[in-house]
């Protein structure tokens, strides 16, 4: 970090008091407050936070929904309803819960996209990627985890398929199915240690954030134009620029997400599972939660069970070798023509994809999503190392500070609004 | 370009000073407004709230017996009293009483006490509704916690609470039957 940084002086007396024995005064200010961040970033840079404070939700909410919560076979769906009904606002609370998870898939996606077309992942910041992914896919532990605790038939066949992947491992695959099931179907030791681990992997969550911030302020973030800071002229504090940013970042997100609480609460859910589990009796089409539906559509495009778990498992472990795949020097898609073409047709592919995941998999929806998941392989695999070759990059800025005070015409612009 | 802006002038200064208070304003009421769902949760659900009452079959209680039903999950109990535990309520002198009530004010027919089962010390249930149970010096209840003792009307006398057990409000449906809050 900065070198030119100075430690605070606190004119409270308590905290320098406190703060000369536990710096912690001072952390927060060297990371809140004074932590220098590129001039130019634009509202791609407002969904870490906005993660970071689903999170948040997703705890409180959480804990408040466990005081009212049965994890039990015989009970669970009737305690889930008992919060709807008869809990002070429990229908509020569990509203924002469920939705709330998709809100975080939704950030944490745009995040993901963010970070893709500007190259945040690049040296040196591959770890601050790598630890994303681990956040991505405890992220989707825990959602598929807590889609099964209200017990419905959605819960309980999402539950048997999904557990059932793992039965396409040879050998033991069956054995490991029988392990996690707790018995030979799903049922209550199903219920009751995926109720345990639903409370337990969000402050896992919570431990690799850290870790990502920690990483993330090594080197501060990347930004637009993914070229480095060069001096104070390319940053401004955190406080009070990117705070007021991300508050109202914060403020548009809310009534997005309050109006999805309050307007349609079950837009993003499936009607069958308000319908106890039976495990007598499958529903007509069993379907993922959105977030899911396009390592779903990858899954059902490879006829041969073990190759599709392994595609769709790949997809994400795909992720993680992204900063060696790409071998372009030039971070921002903004000066990479090619890439960043190639960048939003991926966008489209997994659009696509999470298409094709939502309908049953007969007639062109086959071919669409083999054709997807094709295009989806091809493009980490081939076309980013080859474009790291042969694409010729535009000509970059010489600094951040630059482009933004501009010469010419936005310096003159810039002094006539001084003056008045 | 904001940060060069000159804000410190008069009219600029008011300006922003009305903006921050009307931010901060909106902010607490945003945040008071979702941190009552949050906070009201954990009062009594609505079917908790639905089981506030109870209603007691008491034409098998003779006299001189004493029983205990549940009510919002504390016990009450419903005292069958005898001419002499009546009598020796009403021939206490109330000015020496810590809590001063007299036995009229605490029940609505004199050979039926119903008290909530809870000692106003620090909420043990004290003895002396089963027979056999030790009554104390004034042949009422007796708590084991902390010793104290309470009369045929349920009052205290002796140990460490500060107040008579509780009258519950309750109603006679009929000369059988009474119902609990």
């Amino acid at each position: 970090m900065s070198a030119s940084a100075k430690p605070p002086v606190f004119k409270n007396p308590v905290v320098r008091w406190i703060d000369h024995r536990l710096p912690i005064f001072s952390f927060m200010d060297h990371e809140l407050n004074e932590y220098p961040t590129p001039r130019n970033l634009n509202y791609m840079w407002t969904f870490g936070s906005l993660a970071g404070i689903v999170l948040v939700i997703m705890i409180i909410t959480g804990i408040i929904l466990a005081m009212h919560y049965t994890p039990s076979a015989a009970l669970a769906f009737n305690s889930v309803e008992h919060i709807m009904r008869d809990v002070n606002y429990g229908w509020l609370i569990r509203y924002i819960h469920m939705n709330g998870a998709s809100m975080f898939f939704i950030v944490v996606y745009i995040h993901i996209f963010r970070g893709l077309y500007y190259g945040s992942y690049k040296a040196p910041r591959e770890l601050l990627w790598l630890l994303g992914i681990v956040i991505l896919v405890l992220m989707m532990a825990t959602a598929f985890m807590g889609y099964v605790l209200p017990w419905g038939q959605m819960s309980f066949w999402g539950a048997t398929v999904i557990t059932n992947l793992f039965s396409a491992i040879p050998l033991v695959g069956e054995h490991i199915v029988t392990w996690l099931w707790g018995g030979y179907a799903v049922d209550n030791p199903t219920l009751n240690r995926f109720y345990s681990l639903h409370y337990l992997m969000p402050f896992l969550i919570v431990a690799v954030v850290m870790l990502h911030l920690v990483a993330l302020h090594r080197f501060g973030s990347n930004n637009p134009l993914g070229i480095d800071m060069k001096g104070p002229q390319d940053s401004i504090p955190f406080h009070p620029y990117y705070t007021v940013k991300d508050m109202f970042g914060l403020a548009v997100f809310l009534v997005f997400f309050a109006a999805l609480v309050c307007f349609a609460p079950n837009m993003f859910g499936e009607p069958d599972n308000y319908i106890p589990a039976n495990p007598l009796s499958t529903p007509s089409e069993i379907v993922p939660e959105w977030y899911f539906l396009p390592y779903y559509a990858i899954l059902r495009s490879i006829p041969n069970k073990l190759a599709g778990v392994i595609a769709m498992f790949g997809s994400l472990a795909l992720l993680t070798v992204v900063p060696w795949l790409d071998r372009s020097p030039v971070k921002s898609a903004r000066f990479r023509p090619i890439y960043q073409q190639f960048f939003w047709l991926l966008l489209a592919d997994c659009f696509l994809l999470g298409y094709c995941g939502a309908h049953p998999p007969q007639g062109w929806y086959v071919i669409a999503s083999r054709l997807g998941t094709a295009y989806y392989y091809f493009h980490f695999l081939v076309l980013l190392p080859l474009l790291g070759l042969f694409e010729r990059p535009r000509p970059l800025p010489m600094s951040i500070g630059k482009p933004v005070l501009g010469g010419g015409m936005a310096a003159s612009a810039a002094k006539t609004m001084e003056k008045q | 370009m904001a940060h060069s802006v000159d804000d410190s002038g008069q009219s600029g200064g008011t300006r922003r000073d009305f903006l921050y208070l009307a931010t901060a304003a909106i902010g607490a009421y945003g945040i008071a407004s979702i941190a009552w769902p949050l906070i009201d949760q954990m009062n009594p659900s609505a079917d908790v709230l639905a089981l506030a009452s109870v209603e007691v079959d008491i034409s098998k209680i003779a006299v001189g017996q004493r029983i205990k039903v549940l009510w919002r999950g504390h016990p009450v109990f419903i005292g069958h009293r005898t001419p002499e535990e009546i009598k020796a309520a009403d021939a206490v002198n109330i000015a020496d009483l810590r809590d001063p009530q007299t036995d009229a004010q605490r029940v609505q027919k004199p050979e039926w006490l119903i008290i909530v089962g809870v000692c106003t010390h620090l909420g043990c249930i004290p003895l002396g509704t089963a027979p056999g149970d030790p009554r104390g010096d004034y042949g009422g209840w007796f708590c084991p916690c902390h010793g104290s003792q309470y009369d045929t009307s349920g009052r205290i006398r002796k140990g460490p609470a500060p107040l008579n057990l509780a009258v519950p409000d309750y109603k006679f449906l009929s000369d059988t039957s009474v119902r609990i809050g």
